[in-house]
């Protein structure tokens, strides 16, 4: 999940409102009916293939555990709501707990990641400052660090800071990723905003954190909204460092954390974990739901001579 | 409103050598001067301009607007306003939000702000576009949003970048007036930045010519057209351009191929080269009728421009091939590949500089001696 959020992020997110023009219907855009058949059949497959898993999911997740894997498959087996209401009502665990402690540590996340990423890619964009230039391969070189490696270092670190078990400690670790990948991303849009229009500002009479506040985080908006959804989906979907730095105590786990509960040692049970996923999905479907307009949107269009 | 001052004002780019865009500009504007700095790129017109907006430091020097030292003063304390080449309008506002930004800021009451904005948006034909976006708009209203963004300011200075150069050429000479027109009833001093002469000789009522980041002369059109004081200055203003050459220097004056141009006597006696730069504008050429001696020009082609026709050709002089613009009849022009005898309308209308240094030799027009 952390992985093609990150490719879908990273595509859709490179400076909107320079996307390719839709092909145009017309002499040069024309295909032949057979290239046409190959192009469509080929566009199914590929979104089925993409759709089936989760809608797999959606149909176990109404099964009850004991017949969620059958040798032959059915659509409808027993189905019913009884996984959504048992996890709902607690009954494998402090199910809305973990989605409040999920919603906290993502939602921290995203706010910290932002705020810090924007004025760092406006700074980085616009002003000249001793290692500037290094502190961006700085961040690309952080970004290497495989996340298993990372672990003990960060639990010393967290220990030492008296974070350790807390959800802020956690935000803080998820800052770690999301802050230099959001930095790259919204420098690269900074630097897509003409610069005529800082000093406009300034001649309006802004001054330079007016000019960041007042023009550019408004004109930056896509690109805010694309790195806050990089740096909730970090968050919230993250298992590794949540349940390597948060207390063992049920009521603090994340949701991705609980999860566990429904794999034990010699069974799983599929319905619930399903179910549970699909409630987990919500939130982050929500999240680009907000976004997604923005993803496409260039809205700098029209400042200046275009 | 206020004069502006430069007093030795320079802007230096760190580098090896370091790099003086701006070099020790002086320059005195009075309160209410419409005055064009213009020039090559590079020739530091824009610096001196961000300079005085603030956006550029002065790093030796200093500039004054209205009698006070706003050297190190930001850009918000300056009380100027700032058309932009790009424009550089807000995107994410309206026009009217545009406008009005600037009053926002100073928390200027909603009703004044309503006012002023749709004052100026009715001076410049704004009004049907005010809650438009600036990406809904045409070049050339983008352009009337940029200026009125300055206007409703009520600024003490106009600075302008190149306001003028992306929009069409029509709309260009058209603008050209309007914002003439609208600086004369402004009243607001005014200093506007242009590569374009024919920009410079039109809208200033002075005009200040860089080169290098080095101020070559600053004064009226007019006398810039008539007493260029030096050969830069001479080539740069004037359309099509001055035909300028190094030539020889004998005791009868200067000799052009066939034609010897008597100089003023004062001019060849405190002249010690071998050598002058001679200048003569396309339009103090004629060609020469009959047996008249002159230079003989083989013409290269021919723009007819209507009333007139210019005949660009070259000339054998000394043995080397230079080219000449000479302006004539648009009625009977010459034809291309014939050869013509060119002459000079006036020995008067002739300029002439130093062969090395370019600058002007002769400031007053003295009657010739030869």
């Amino acid at each position: 999940m952390d992985v093609t959020s990150l490719q879908t992020s990273g595509r859709t997110g490179a400076p909107a409102g320079r996307r390719p023009a839709p092909p145009r219907p017309g002499h040069r855009g024309r295909r032949s009916p057979a290239a046409s058949v190959g192009l469509h059949t080929a566009l199914v497959v590929a979104s089925l293939i993409a759709v089936f898993p989760v809608f797999w999911v959606l149909v176990t997740s109404f099964k009850p555990d004991s017949r969620a894997i059958e040798a032959s498959p059915s659509l409808v087996n027993g189905s019913s709501l009884d996984n959504y209401a048992r996890i709902l009502a607690g009954e494998k665990g402090d199910f809305l707990a973990w989605f409040g402690n999920s919603l906290l540590i993502a939602g921290l996340t995203t706010v910290l990641a932002v705020m810090l990423a924007a004025s760092t890619g406006y700074a980085v964009s616009r002003f000249t400052f001793p290692g500037g230039r290094g502190l961006l391969f700085f961040f690309l070189v952080v970004q290497m660090f495989p996340f298993a490696v990372l672990i003990v270092p960060l639990y010393n670190l967290l220990l030492s800071l008296g974070l350790q078990g807390s959800a802020g400690g956690l935000v803080l670790v998820y800052c770690t990723t999301a802050v230099p990948f959001c930095t790259y991303m919204l420098k690269g849009y900074f630097d897509g905003i003409p610069r005529e229009i800082d000093e406009a500002g300034r001649m309006d009479g802004l001054s330079p954190f007016g000019v960041f506040w007042r023009l550019m985080l408004p004109l930056a908006r896509p690109g805010l909204a694309v790195t806050g959804f990089y740096a909730f989906i970090t968050a919230w979907g993250e298992v590794a460092f949540a349940s390597a730095f948060l207390s063992a105590a049920d009521e603090s786990k994340t949701l991705a954390v609980g999860l566990q509960v429904f794999v034990q040692q010699n069974r799983t049970e599929w319905g619930h974990l399903a179910a549970a996923s699909i409630l987990v999905a919500i939130p982050a479907a929500v999240v680009f739901y907000l976004v997604q307009r923005f993803l496409v949107s260039g809205l700098a269009a029209g400042s200046v001579k275009g | 409103m206020a004069g502006v001052s430069y007093v030795k004002a320079s802007r230096v780019y760190p580098g090896n050598p370091p790099v003086r865009a701006v070099d020790q500009l002086d320059l005195e504007i009075s309160d209410g001067e419409f005055l064009v700095l213009v020039g090559p790129s590079g020739s530091g017109k824009s610096t001196a301009l961000r300079m005085l907006a603030g956006l550029e430091d002065v790093d030796e020097g200093a500039i004054h607007i209205g009698g006070t030292d706003v050297t190190h003063t930001p850009p918000k304390g300056r009380d100027i306003a700032m058309v932009f080449q790009s424009y550089a309008l807000y995107p994410h506002m309206t026009v009217g939000e545009n406008m009005g930004f600037a009053l926002k800021l100073r928390r200027v009451p909603k009703e004044t702000i309503k006012a002023k904005v749709a004052e100026a948006a009715k001076m410049l034909d704004l009004t049907p576009y005010l809650d438009r976006k600036p990406k809904a708009l045409s070049g050339g209203q983008r352009q009337r949003v940029a200026m009125g963004r300055a206007i409703v300011r009520e600024p003490a200075v106009f600075l302008m970048d190149e306001p003028l150069s992306n929009l069409d050429a029509k709309l260009r000479v058209e603008t050209r007036a309007n914002i003439a027109a609208l600086q004369a009833r402004l009243g607001t001093t005014t200093i506007y930045v242009t590569h374009d002469q024919v920009e410079a000789q039109t809208m200033g009522h002075r005009v200040a010519v860089l080169k290098d980041g080095l101020l070559q002369q600053c004064d009226t059109p007019r006398n810039l057209y008539e007493q260029p004081a030096n050969a830069f200055v001479a080539g740069f203003i004037g359309s099509p351009a001055m035909n300028l050459k190094t030539v020889a220097l004998t005791s009868e004056g200067a000799v052009l191929d066939g034609l010897t141009v008597p100089l003023p006597r004062s001019v060849v006696a405190g002249h010690d080269a071998k050598t002058i730069t001679f200048g003569v504008r396309p339009e103090s050429l004629r060609l020469a009728g009959g047996d008249e001696a002159g230079m003989k020009l083989t013409v290269d082609l021919v723009e007819e421009l209507g009333a007139d026709a210019y005949v660009y050709g070259s000339v054998d002089i000394g043995g080397t091939s230079e080219r000449f613009i000479v302006r004539t009849d648009g009625r009977t022009p010459p034809s291309i590949g014939s050869t013509v005898t060119v002459t000079l309308r006036d020995d008067n209308e002739v300029h002439l500089f130093h062969p090395e240094t370019g600058a002007r030799l002769e400031t007053t027009k003295a009657a010739p001696t030869a």
